[in-house]
């Protein structure tokens, strides 16, 4: 052999190899071993989850008549790479568009900026939501254009042209939406108004998906382990509310060319049989792809369609307040039944003069609430506030008050299942204290009749009305009365018991009777049941609110109602006579045909309102 | 008869089982990574023809037959036929460039009926290797007559240029790896050291050439370059020429010149102090020459050549980058972080190191992964087939991969070693420099430390051609070690 010289120059070459070994071997464990970062990116690569979305759920009226359905709408979706040889002028016609918001929707989409999951393998949103027609037409002639697809969906469709407040609707979750709950994507649908966000837990159902395998260019390769991680969709509760909707239908006609709220409750259940707020709009205007442009038209209307004055809208209570108030001072003792206070034309005292009507004087307590006397109950309030055997000063008086308003609902939210409730205002001690400094119940004194700084909404009016109706209990309103495989939250069915005894309300229930039969209610009053009523006349900047509060049967009560019409006038006008009409649609179920002419003429009756900003 | 009997069961005795077991070992390894890598979820059938596994036991099946038939075919053959091969090989390479359809870009593959094809550029290495080992087993051969060493490098150029024309790059690199064996046979460790220094070169140049060091209107790579050229240079004068003045006087010039340009660049006027270190370069290069003329020693020549290729290397790296294919001027840009473009042209690197990097230390088990089969790493079955290795088999799996490869590798030397006859231990060495260089290349494209080049990794990536190939040039060697007892006898 030759070459001895250079034998050692094998350890060369195998120490070469051992070298690039090692070195390999530790830029594995680098990857491999120190490093979390490429497991995580290789499941974002591989894995797509598939979500599946479940039915939402549909909602009923009391008597079981369909409200809201969900049907089947169809997206039109593309994949970029696959569109060739389009006949654009062909589809553009097929789907009702022009060539130039076809360039500029497929524009948009290839714009990264405004898509920024743009791939030019995965589908991409076109046009949502097209009709079954759009689609049959479509779907007859997508096979001549490649990389068009249809995406079935879901979209809320409204049975009803009524309650469009109480329904609320649905619509794509907003970012802070998707940032507050993990349940949400972006895309997903949300209820936001209404019952549809009140219950948007039960009605949503849960979401199902499958875990796919996606390969590098976004094609589903095959469910991953067979499928066995993948979850089925639990589809939405279906609701039934308490709302009936004939009574609904009737309150809308009656309010039609009004501003204002009509709430009829059941007493004993606390179920919310009607919720009308005027002006109202219909609820098809929000489906689909409309609900955009037409939310946006109601959002600049001045009459402000979209707010739901029966909860969000806070008025003067007017005299429908003073039933309470006579509550409080009897069972403080103030007053008793056959305690008579004068009233001359008003209550006038030491240079103050709250203005009343002509009537007997003076009169005791019942004569009071049927005729709807101001001094009375100035003089009822006046008593309390200075009464200092009782109460030490002023504001201890004005806060045991405060406290008799609060136990009858008044003051804060009553909880009732919808969004967007407000809590109306009862003025307490402090709030005088740092209002006014020093002050005396003169001061204060159209508290006592509805004015001044109480406001309740229509909701607590109508709650007073069916306290008075329970005599002496509320259970917290409410609109759902049923949810299918569920239960309504206990919050909801609490008995919530007044400061004021049974008895006390009883006098205040006669005082309401006798007003329907001889007082200021008297356009209520029927042979066919036994009304109980009160008017009010809420003194406001513009022309007088009309109101009415009232329940009927008198003996187990079966509605409690409360109809507030802004600038409507005496309680007598349009308060009295439209919630009539409601008592005798739920109670007899259809109205007599001279009711039924009633109800045309009011609803021909329409306020002028003008265009001022409200 | 019974000399042929003997001889027979000699050769069944010197077999080199050790090796056959490694070989064994990778095949059945490798078949069950191409399972994961080919892995269907809609054809889940391993053994089907239908699928790349199915298709892969054929190959490996048909490899074993050819190993048999091999050890049936005696050295003497080789000996009498090795030109003959080569030439025929050579032709086949150029009527491939001509007669072979295009695929993705490349004229390598020859159809040979129905879907079958063949690339004649993986069976080329053996008949090259079989050449030098026939020239350089020939009496009288040395490596240090430049006639005897050109033809030798003649012999290597012939197919990496036709290789080069059917635009397989990758494929004629791997012919660089005989002058592993070349080193081996005696020939100088600077020519191997020339062409380190030349890889470093670019790397680092190419690297860093749009890096400028902080404040000062200097490139990073090519202040880095020309130092280390110089360094290199001068550490060569001391090694090679043992001439301590010489250094001195070249070590101390560069250092104080290079360290007042910078404090000149610093504090007084910004310029390019790499005019500086060229000029440096120049001078030390002429100081060489001139050392060379005055000591009559043709090393100092040879250094000042070395210095001269440094020099003008890193000038001629960007005009000799434009003459890459434009995918593999942008493979080594993605290699060496310039375009770092996950969506781009560093998709298939990222994705690969990806892939290893989810396997974790046991990895996900076999047939498990997802980013191999779902096509994430391209060309996952066949070049970046060590993907599925490490993804499914984690660091433990893709560790003993290599270790074997270590093994066996390390084995192949021995029996080269072993060789009784220069053109045995020439052709094995051929034969393990390939497989180490396919090895280093393959590897360390996956795990993103050398160039994107599509080269397979021997007994693991999918395919006929390749197989074949590497059975091929595997058993001619073993047959010519078994036959290392019977001439003694």
């Amino acid at each position: 052999m030759k070459n001895h010289v250079y034998d050692y120059r094998k350890f060369v070459l195998a120490g070469i190899a051992l070298v690039i070994v090692l070195c390999y071997i530790v830029r594995l464990a680098f990857l491999q071993l120190s490093n979390e970062e490429y497991k995580s990116r290789a499941d974002n690569n591989a894995f797509f989850n598939n979500v599946i979305f479940p039915a939402r759920g549909v909602i009923y009226d009391r008597n079981g008549e369909l409200l809201v359905y969900n049907q089947p709408a169809y997206d039109i979706m593309v994949i970029m790479r696959e569109v060739h040889n389009l006949d654009t002028l062909d589809f553009c016609r097929t789907i009702n568009i022009t060539k130039k918001q076809f360039d500029d929707r497929m524009a948009q989409i290839k714009n990264r900026n405004k898509n920024p999951g743009y791939s030019t393998y995965t589908q991409q949103l076109f046009m949502p939501q097209i009709s079954s027609e759009e689609y049959g037409i479509l779907q007859e002639k997508l096979f001549r254009f490649h990389g068009f697809f249809i995406r079935e969906r879901t979209i809320r469709r409204y049975a009803t042209d009524h309650c469009a407040h109480i329904l609320g609707d649905v619509a794509e979750v907003s970012q802070t939406e998707v940032d507050n709950d993990d349940y949400y994507d972006p895309g997903d649908y949300i209820g936001k108004q209404g019952v549809e966000r009140s219950y948007e837990t039960e009605l949503r159902g849960v979401k199902g998906v499958q875990i796919l395998l996606r390969d590098a260019r976004g094609r589903i390769q095959g469910h991953y382990r067979n499928g066995v991680l993948d979850r089925k969709p639990i589809p939405g509760k279906n609701l039934t509310l308490s709302i009936d909707s004939k009574l609904q239908a009737l309150g809308e006609r009656l309010m039609e060319g009004k501003m204002g709220a009509i709430v009829a409750i059941e007493p004993k259940t606390g179920e919310i049989l009607c919720m009308v707020s005027s002006p109202s709009y219909d609820p098809h205007r929000m489906e689909g792809k409309q609900r955009g442009t037409q939310m946006m038209d109601m959002q600049r209307d001045p009459l402000k369609p979209m707010l739901n004055r029966a909860i969000a809208g806070t008025y003067p209570p007017g005299s429908t307040f003073k039933t309470s108030q006579g509550l409080t001072f009897l069972q403080e003792g103030i007053i008793t039944s056959s305690t008579a206070y004068p009233c001359y034309r008003g209550f006038v005292t030491k240079g103050m003069r709250v203005g009343c009507h002509g009537h007997g004087s003076p009169l005791p307590l019942i004569p009071a609430i049927a005729t709807s006397c101001n001094g009375y109950f100035c003089w009822g309030l006046y008593h309390m506030l200075n009464n200092r055997t009782k109460y030490k000063n002023i504001q201890e008086a004005m806060t045991t008050w405060k406290d008799y308003m609060v136990s009858m609902g008044f003051g804060y939210k009553l909880g009732v299942d919808l969004p967007g409730e407000a809590r109306g205002m009862i003025p307490n001690a402090d709030y005088y204290d740092r209002r006014l400094g020093q002050w005396n119940a003169l001061g204060v004194i159209s508290i006592a009749i509805g004015q001044g700084e109480v406001t309740l909404t229509p909701l607590q009016i109508a709650n007073l009305g069916a306290t008075i109706a329970n005599r002496g209990y509320y259970i917290t309103p409410h609109i759902v009365k049923a949810i299918e495989d569920g239960k309504i939250a206990d919050s909801l069915l609490v008995k919530h018991t007044t400061r004021v005894d049974t008895m006390y309300y009883n006098l205040v229930v006669e005082g309401m009777r006798k007003a329907v039969q001889g007082g200021t209610c008297r356009s209520a009053n029927t042979s066919m049941y036994e009304v109980c009523g009160k008017t009010g006349t809420a003194q406001n900047r513009g022309k007088d609110h009309s109101a009415f509060m009232g329940f009927a049967p008198k003996n187990n009560p079966k509605i409690a109602i409360a109809v507030y019409v802004e600038n409507g006038g005496f309680g007598a006008t349009f308060g009295v006579p439209i919630g009539a009409l409601m008592m005798e649609q739920f109670i007899n179920g259809k109205l007599s045909p001279s009711s039924e002419a009633r109800a045309t003429s009011f609803q021909n009756r329409h306020i002028d309102y003008g265009t001022r900003e409200r | 008869m019974t000399g042929q009997n003997n001889s027979s069961k000699g050769i069944f005795l010197s077999i080199d089982w050790v090796t056959i077991l490694l070989y064994v070992i990778l095949i059945v390894w490798g078949w069950f990574s191409v399972c994961g890598a080919c892995y269907d979820f809609n054809n889940p059938d391993l053994f089907s023809w239908e699928t790349n596994s199915g298709k892969q036991i054929v190959w490996a099946g048909t490899s074993l037959v050819l190993a048999a038939v091999l050890m049936l075919i005696e050295k003497r053959f080789y000996d009498t036929a090795a030109f003959v091969i080569y030439g025929a090989m050579m032709i086949l390479l150029a009527i491939t460039i001509v007669i072979a359809p295009d695929t993705k870009g490349s004229r390598s593959w020859l159809p040979i009926g129905g879907s079958v094809k063949i690339q004649p550029a993986e069976f080329a290495k053996f008949a090259v290797a079989l050449a030098l080992g026939k020239l350089m087993g020939e009496y009288g051969f040395s490596i240090r007559k430049v006639k005897d060493i050109g033809t030798a490098i003649g012999l290597i150029f012939l197919p990496m240029i036709l290789i080069i024309a059917q635009k397989e790059t990758g494929s004629a690199l791997v012919y660089f790896a005989f002058f592993l064996m070349l080193y081996r046979e005696g020939m100088t460790g600077s020519l191997l050291f020339t062409g380190f220094a030349c890889v470093v070169y670019f790397v680092v140049g190419l690297t860093f050439s749009q890096d400028h060091i902080t404040n000062m209107p200097v490139s990073i790579g090519e202040f880095t370059v020309l130092l280390l050229g110089m360094s290199f240079t001068i550490c060569m004068v001391w090694i090679y020429c043992r001439n301590l003045k010489a250094v001195k006087i070249m070590a101390y010039t560069c250092a104080g010149a290079t360290l007042l340009a910078m404090l000149f660049s610093i504090y007084v006027i910004p310029f390019d102090v790499c005019y500086i270190l060229f000029g440096l370069c120049i001078l030390m290069i002429g100081y060489i020459i001139g050392l060379a003329i005055y000591t009559r020693m043709i090393r100092y020549g040879l250094i000042a050549l070395f210095a001269i290729i440094s020099t003008a290397f890193f000038y001629m790296t960007d005009t000799l980058f434009q003459h890459l294919d434009n995918h593999q001027r942008i493979r080594i840009e993605v290699l060496l972080g310039i375009k770092d473009d996950p969506r781009g042209a560093g998709y298939n690197v990222n994705q690969a190191k990806i892939a290893i990097g989810s396997g974790g230390l046991f990895g996900k088990g076999f047939l498990n992964g997802t980013q191999t089969k779902l096509r994430y790493v391209p060309e996952q079955h066949t070049d970046f087939i060590f993907c599925t290795v490490g993804e499914e088999e984690g660091f433990i799996g893709s560790a003993g991969v290599l270790i074997v490869y270590l093994l066996f590798i390390w084995r192949l030397i021995a029996v080269a070693e072993r060789q009784t006859e220069r053109m045995g231990r020439v052709y094995g060495y051929c034969v393990l420099s390939i497989f180490l260089f396919h090895l280093f290349i393959n590897v360390g494209m996956v795990l993103g430390l050398t160039p994107v080049i599509g080269i397979p990794l021997p007994f693991f990536s999918y395919g006929g051609s390749s197989l074949w190939g590497f059975t091929l040039l595997l058993f001619i060697f073993l047959r010519m070690d078994a036959e290392r007892n019977l001439k003694r006898q």
